[in-house]
C-alpha cells in the first residue's frame, strides 16, 4: 500500500520482463542450435568433426545421397559430381560438389547443409567441407569443392540411406554490407 | 479526496482514475473491434463465391493479416485491462490502481500503436501481408517496407500491455482490503493475476521476436536467414513461445467472467473455487510447454512431436475441470437468463465445442490434416470470440447498471444475444466443414466444391457484425438514462462491488471495507 | 502443336466411357462436410483416428450438454425452483479429473503408433524432390533427368469471373507429379525463397517446404487416380493459386511416362542447338507466355502498372535486345516483381517468349531471338 510496497513489486517485474527480453534475444536461439545439433533437427549437422579413429563397420553398408538446390536467384551452375554413394560407417569418404559462376561478376556463396532422416544427422561427421566457409567465384569461374566425411558407426540399425543436402545462397549483397558494417562498428559482433 | 473529475478533454488526457482509464480502455476495444470487424466483412466479402471480385490477393492478405492484430491486441487484450481497470480495484475494496500514473501512460500509448499500426495501409507497397503469426522470412526479406512500422507498433503494443500487467499486480499484492485473503479474491481477480504474470513472462518475448527481424532487415544479422546460419524456424519457436501463452492471455479472465456471472443468476455459490483457482494456475504453466503444437508440420523429430502432443492433450483435464465446475454450478440453482447470463451460457457451450476441435488439433498425426485449413480458424474463432467476446460482452451488461447507474434495455440485450449467438454459429460452424474437406487459410479465392459453406458463412459474418450495432445502441442509451438501478443491481450478487452506490462514485473505498 | 494435339486427345478421353481411362478421378464433392477417407494406408489411419476422437468429443459433449440442458430446464426460478446451496465436492472433482486423463491415455496410443508409421521414410523405392517456388512447385526425380515446374493452369479469365469456371478450378495444374501406384515414393521437400507447405489431403501428406533446409515426407498410393492439393502455408501474394496435382498410374505407365519426359528432356538440349523459324518461336513464346507471364503483365500485354509494367510498347520490349534479354533471365533489381526466368525456363522458351513479346501486343521488332543466344547470353554475362 506504502510507495515503496509497489515500488519493490514494480522493480521485480520489470527485471522479469527485461530478463524475458535477454533470454529471447540472447539465449534462444543459442539455446536453439544447440538443441538442433543434439537432435538433429532441420537436420542441422554441426561444426567441423575432429576423426576419432575407429573401427570401421565392413558388415554394414549406407547409401548417402546428394542433393543440391540453388536458393532464389543464384545463378551459379551447382551440383553433386556423384549422385550417391555407398560408404562403410566408420570410414572416412571424399566426394566434390562442381560449381560454375557463369556470371560476369565477383560473386560469394554460402551452402548451407541439411540431413535427413533429422535422427542421422548427428551421426554424420563431416571432417572437411566447402560449407564450413563461404566460396568466392570470379567471373565465370567454375571449382571443385570438397566434402569428407565419415558416418558414425553408431548410426542406428534402422538408417539405411541418408541425404545430404545442400542450399546455395547468394550472400555477396551480405558480405558488402557486413564489411561497411564492421567497418563502422569496429569490433562489433555478428552473426554467422 | 472527495472532488470528481475534472471538465472538459484534460479529464481523459490527464486522469489516473482507475475507472476513467477503465472507460477509455473500453472504448478503444470497442472502436478497433468494429475496425477489425470492417476488416472481417472484407474477407467475408471476398470469399463470398469463387473468383476474385472485390479485392485482389494482395489487399486480402493485408486484410487477414491486420484482421488479426487489430483483433488480438486492439480489441481483446484492452478490453480485459479496461475491465481490470474498473472491477479489479472495486473488487479487492481498494480506491485505485497502486501506479495511477503509469495506468494512464500504458493507456495513452496505445492509440498511437494502433495509429501507426492502421497507417502502414496508406504506406507505399502496403500494409503487412505476411499473416498475425508473421513468419520469417516472408515478414523479413520478403516484407514491404512498412515492417518497421508494424515492428514500433508490436513494441509500443508490448510495452502498453506489460506496464498494464505490472500494475495489475501491484494493485492485487499490495491494496487488497484487510482481510482480503488471496483465496478470498474473487475469480475474475485470480485470473487477471495470473494473466498479468503471463503478460509479462511473454510480451517481452515478443518484443524480441520482433527486434531480431528488425535486426536482421536493417542491420545485416541472420537469426532467422539460413543464408547467414540462421533459422527460418527459429522464428516460428520464439514466436509461439510468446504466442500459446497469449493465447490463455486472451480466455483466462474470460474464465473469470464467467465465473461471477454464472453464480450470481443461478443464484448458488461457485463449485469448486479452490480447484477453479488450481485449474488457472496449471492451464498456465502448461502453456509455456505446447508452443510447438502450432508447428507440427514444420519437420521435428518425433520425440519431439510426441512431447508437444502429450503436454498439449493434458491441458484437456484442466479445463474440463472448469467447464464441469460451471455446470455443476448451475446444477441445482435457481436460474434466471438475463442477458449477462445468456452470453455466458453460449460461453460454457461454444467455448467447449472449440475446446474440442482444440482436442482434436492436439492429435500430431491428424493435425497433419487440419493444420492451416479453415479447421484451425474454425477452431480459433470458437475460442475466441464466444470465448473472449462473448465472455467480454456478457461483463459489460453484468456491470454496466453498476458503471452507469442505469439499466440496459433488457429486450434489446437479448436480441443482441441472439442475432450474435446465430450469426457466429451460421458464420464459424460451417469452416470446421470446408476446412476438413480441404480448404487451406488465408487464400482469398477458392476451389468449387467450397462455395456453398463459404456462401453461408459469409452471410453469417454479416449478420453477427451488424447485431454488434444493436449493442452499441443500447449501451449508448443506458448511459444516456434508463430505468435506475438499485446498488445490487442483482439478486443477492456477491462482491464487494455490489457493495458502493450504482452508479459507482469517481472514488470507492478511500476507506477500506471490512471484508468478512 | 503437340500442345493441341494433346488437348484434343483430351477431349476424346472424356468423350470415351469412364472404364477405358486409368487415371479416373471422382468429381470433387459439393457440401462435403468431412475429411476425405484417402487412397493410402496412412491416410486411412488418420482419418480413423479423425474420427474416433471426433466421436469421443461428441460422446463426452452430449453428457456435459444434456446435464446443462437438464438444469436450465429444470432448475428456474420461473419454475419456483430453489437454489441448493453445495459448493464443493472432493470426490467428484477427483472423479472428473481422472476419468478425462483415462480418456486421454487411450486417445494417445493410437496417435504415438499412426505418428510412428509416419515417420518410418526409410526403404523408399523412388525419391522425388519438391522445391516451393513462389507460386509454384517443382519436381526433380532424383536418378532420374526429369524435372519440372508445376504451375496453375487454370486461366486468368477465370478466376477474374469473365469466363464460366471450370470443374478444377484453381486445382489444376500444367505439369501434375507423377507417381507409380504401390510404390513406396519419399518426398524430399524445400524451398527456394519463403515457407511453402506441400499438402494432398487424400495423401495424408503435409510439410512444410523451408528455404535452406529438407523435410522428407512419404506415400504408398493404392488406387490410381488424380489426387489435388493446395500450398498451405501462406507464402505471398499467389498463396491460393498454387495447387498441386498427383497423378498416380500403375507402374508400366509410369515407365513410359518416365522414359518419354527423359527423352524430352534430351530433344530439349537438342532444341537449344537448333535455329527457329520466327512463327516456330512466336507460337512457342505465346504458350509459355500464357504459362507465365500474363498473371502479371496480363493477356493483353498491358500490365497492371506501376507494380507490372505493360509489355506493350515498353522500352524495354522495343528497346535493345540486351536489356530484354537480361530483365527476362535475371529479373529486376528495381521491382522485385519481375523474377528471374533464367533458372526456371528452358533456353528455348525463354528465346520464343522475347520474341513474342517484342512481335505482340502491337509490338513490331520484327527481331528474332534463339535459344543459343539465350545460353551465349547467359554464359557471357558482363
Amino acid at each position: 500500500m506504502t510507495w515503496s510496497e509497489n515500488a519493490k513489486v514494480t522493480a521485480k517485474l520489470l527485471t522479469l520482463a527485461v530478463s524475458m527480453l535477454v533470454f529471447a534475444i540472447f539465449v534462444m536461439p543459442p539455446l536453439y542450435d544447440a538443441f538442433c545439433e543434439i537432435t538433429g533437427l532441420n537436420g542441422k549437422t554441426g561444426t567441423k568433426y575432429e576423426a576419432v579413429p575407429a573401427a570401421v563397420d565392413r558388415e554394414r553398408l549406407v547409401t548417402v545421397q546428394f542433393v543440391a538446390s540453388n536458393n532464389e536467384n543464384m545463378p551459379w551452375a551447382f551440383r553433386p559430381s556423384v549422385v550417391s554413394v555407398k560408404v562403410h560407417p566408420g570410414e572416412a569418404m571424399d566426394t566434390v560438389f562442381l560449381a560454375d559462376n557463369p556470371t560476369g561478376k565477383l560473386m560469394v556463396g554460402q551452402a548451407i547443409p541439411s540431413v535427413v532422416p533429422f535422427k542421422a544427422a548427428q551421426y554424420f561427421h563431416k571432417t572437411e567441407c566447402f560449407c564450413f566457409n563461404q566460396q568466392t567465384l570470379a567471373a565465370g569461374e567454375s571449382a571443385e569443392l570438397p566434402l569428407r566425411f565419415i558416418i558414425d558407426p553408431d548410426l542406428p540399425a534402422s538408417v539405411n540411406t541418408i541425404t545430404l543436402s545442400y542450399t546455395l545462397f547468394d550472400v555477396t549483397e551480405r558480405v558488402s554490407v557486413n564489411r561497411e558494417f564492421d567497418n563502422n562498428n569496429t569490433g562489433s559482433e555478428r552473426e554467422g | 479526496m472527495a472532488h470528481g473529475p475534472q471538465p472538459g478533454l484534460s479529464r481523459w488526457l490527464y486522469t489516473t482514475n482507475h475507472k476513467d482509464i477503465g472507460t477509455m480502455y473500453l472504448w478503444f476495444s470497442f472502436a478497433m473491434f468494429l475496425l477489425g470487424g470492417c476488416m472481417a466483412l472484407v474477407i467475408r466479402a471476398e470469399l463470398f463465391e469463387p473468383g476474385l471480385q472485390i479485392v485482389q490477393p494482395e489487399f486480402f492478405n493485408q486484410m487477414t493479416t491486420m484482421h488479426g492484430l487489430i483483433m488480438v491486441f486492439g480489441a481483446v487484450m484492452p478490453a480485459f485491462v479496461g475491465l481490470a481497470n474498473w472491477m479489479i480495484p472495486m473488487m479487492i475494496g481498494a480506491p485505485d490502481m497502486a501506479l495511477p500514473r503509469m495506468n494512464n501512460w500504458s493507456f495513452w500509448i496505445l492509440p498511437f500503436a494502433f495509429a501507426m499500426l492502421v497507417s502502414t495501409l496508406f504506406m507505399d507497397g502496403g500494409a503487412p501481408n505476411f499473416g498475425w503469426t508473421f513468419y520469417a522470412p516472408l515478414s523479413t526479406e520478403y516484407a514491404p517496407p512498412s515492417v518497421t512500422f508494424f515492428i514500433f507498433a508490436i513494441h509500443i503494443m508490448g510495452a502498453s500491455s506489460i506496464m498494464g500487467a505490472i500494475n495489475i499486480i501491484a494493485t492485487i499484492l499490495n491494496m487488497r482490503a484487510p482481510g482480503m485473503t488471496l483465496m478470498k479474491m474473487p475469480l475474475f481477480v485470480w485470473t487477471w493475476l495470473i494473466t498479468a504474470y503471463l503478460l509479462i513472462a511473454v510480451m517481452p518475448v515478443l518484443a524480441g521476436v520482433v527486434t531480431m527481424m528488425l535486426m536482421d532487415i536493417h542491420f545485416g544479422t541472420s537469426f532467422f536467414s539460413a543464408a547467414g546460419g540462421g533459422d527460418p524456424v527459429l522464428f516460428q519457436h520464439v514466436f509461439w513461445f510468446f504466442g500459446h501463452p497469449e493465447v490463455y492471455i486472451m480466455i483466462l479472465p474470460a474464465f473469470g467472467i464467467v465465473s461471477a456471472i454464472i453464480p450470481t443468476f443461478a443464484r448458488k455459490p461457485l463449485f469448486g473455487y479452490s480447484s477453479m483457482v488450481y485449474a488457472t494456475a496449471s492451464i498456465a504453466f502448461l502453456s509455456f510447454i505446447v508452443w510447438a503444437h502450432h508447428m507440427f508440420t514444420v519437420g521435428m523429430p518425433i520425440a519431439g512431436e510426441l512431447f508437444f502432443m502429450y503436454a498439449t492433450m493434458l491441458i484437456a483435464v484442466p479445463t474440463g475441470v472448469k467447464v464441469f465446475n460451471w455446470v455443476t454450478t448451475m446444477f441445482r440453482g435457481s436460474m434466471t437468463f438475463e442477458t449477462p447470463m445468456l452470453f455466458a451460457v453460449a460461453f460454457v457451450i461454444l467455448f467447449t465445442i472449440g475446446g474440442f476441435s482444440g482436442l482434436m488439433l492436439s492429435i500430431a498425426p491428424a493435425d497433419f490434416q487440419y493444420h492451416d485449413t479453415y479447421f484451425v480458424v474454425a477452431h480459433f474463432h470458437y475460442v475466441l470470440v464466444p470465448g473472449a467476446i462473448f465472455s467480454i460482452t456478457a461483463a459489460v451488461y453484468y456491470w454496466l447498471p453498476k458503471w452507469t447507474g442505469n439499466m440496459y434495455n433488457e429486450t434489446m440485450g437479448k436480441v443482441h444475444f441472439w442475432l450474435s449467438f446465430i450469426g457466429l454459429n451460421v458464420t464459424f460452424f460451417p469452416m470446421h466443414f470446408v476446412g476438413l474437406a480441404g480448404m487451406p487459410r488465408r487464400i482469398p479465392d477458392y476451389a468449387l466444391q467450397f462455395a456453398d459453406f463459404n456462401q453461408i458463412a459469409s452471410v453469417g459474418a454479416f449478420l453477427f457484425g451488424a447485431s454488434q450495432l444493436v449493442f452499441l445502441f443500447n449501451v449508448i442509451r443506458t448511459i444516456q438514462g434508463g430505468k435506475k438501478a438499485t446498488d445490487e443491481v442483482w439478486e443477492n450478487p456477491e462482491g464487494l462491488e455490489w457493495t458502493v452506490a450504482s452508479p459507482a462514485p469517481y472514488h470507492t473505498f478511500s476507506t477500506p471495507p471490512a471484508v468478512r | 502443336m503437340l500442345r493441341g494435339f494433346n488437348r484434343l486427345f483430351a477431349l476424346v478421353a472424356t468423350a470415351l466411357p469412364a472404364g477405358s481411362i486409368v487415371a479416373e478421378e471422382k468429381a470433387p464433392e459439393r457440401w462435403g462436410v468431412n475429411m476425405p477417407r484417402g487412397v493410402t494406408e496412412v491416410a486411412q489411419t488418420t482419418y480413423d483416428l479423425h474420427m474416433l476422437i471426433f466421436w469421443i468429443c461428441v460422446a463426452i459433449g452430449v453428457l456435459v450438454f444434456s446435464v446443462m440442458f437438464y438444469s436450465m430446464w429444470r432448475h428456474r426460478k420461473s419454475k419456483g425452483y430453489k437454489a441448493a446451496q453445495f459448493h464443493e465436492s472432493t470426490a467428484v472433482e477427483l472423479v472428473w479429473t481422472i476419468i478425462p486423463t483415462v480418456i486421454l491415455i487411450l486417445m494417445a496410443i493410437p496417435a504415438t503408433k499412426t505418428l510412428y508409421d509416419i515417420y518410418d521414410t526409410e526403404e523408399a523405392e523412388l525419391d522425388i524432390m519438391i522445391t516451393g517456388y513462389q507460386w509454384k512447385w517443382k519436381y526433380d526425380y532424383l536418378g532420374a533427368d526429369v524435372s519440372f515446374f508445376s504451375n496453375l493452369s487454370t486461366p486468368r479469365a477465370q478466376i477474374d469471373n469473365q469466363l464460366p469456371k471450370g470443374e478444377s478450378y484453381l486445382l489444376e495444374v500444367d505439369e501434375p507429379v507423377v507417381l507409380p501406384v504401390g510404390k513406396k515414393v519419399r518426398f524430399l521437400i524445400t524451398a527456394n525463397d519463403v515457407i511453402h507447405a506441400w499438402w494432398v489431403p487424400d495423401l495424408a501428406v503435409k510439410k512444410d517446404a523451408i528455404p535452406g533446409f529438407i523435410n522428407e515426407a512419404w506415400t504408398r498410393i493404392d488406387e490410381p487416380g488424380i489426387y489435388r492439393g493446395q500450398c498451405a502455408e501462406l507464402c505471398g501474394k499467389d498463396h491460393g493459386f498454387m495447387p498441386i496435382v498427383v497423378k498416380a498410374v500403375p507402374q508400366a505407365e509410369y515407365d513410359q511416362w518416365l522414359e518419354q519426359r527423359a527423352a524430352e528432356a534430351a530433344k530439349m538440349r537438342e532444341l537449344t542447338e537448333k535455329t527457329f523459324t520466327f512463327d516456330e518461336l512466336i507460337a512457342r513464346g505465346k504458350e509459355v507466355y500464357d504459362r507465365n507471364c500474363v498473371a502479371c503483365h496480363q493477356a493483353n500485354g498491358q500490365g497492371v502498372p506501376p507494380t507490372f509494367p505493360a509489355i506493350a510498347g515498353s522500352a524495354i520490349a522495343t528497346g535493345p535486345l540486351a536489356e530484354h534479354l537480361s530483365i527476362v533471365v535475371d529479373g529486376s533489381e528495381k521491382n522485385p516483381a519481375m523474377q528471374a526466368f533464367g533458372p526456371q525456363l528452358s533456353e528455348a522458351d525463354i528465346a520464343a517468349v522475347i520474341t513474342y513479346q517484342r512481335n505482340a501486343f502491337g509490338n513490331d521488332m520484327g527481331d528474332t531471338v534463339q535459344p543459343i543466344d539465350i545460353l551465349n547470353f547467359k554464359n557471357n554475362q558482363q
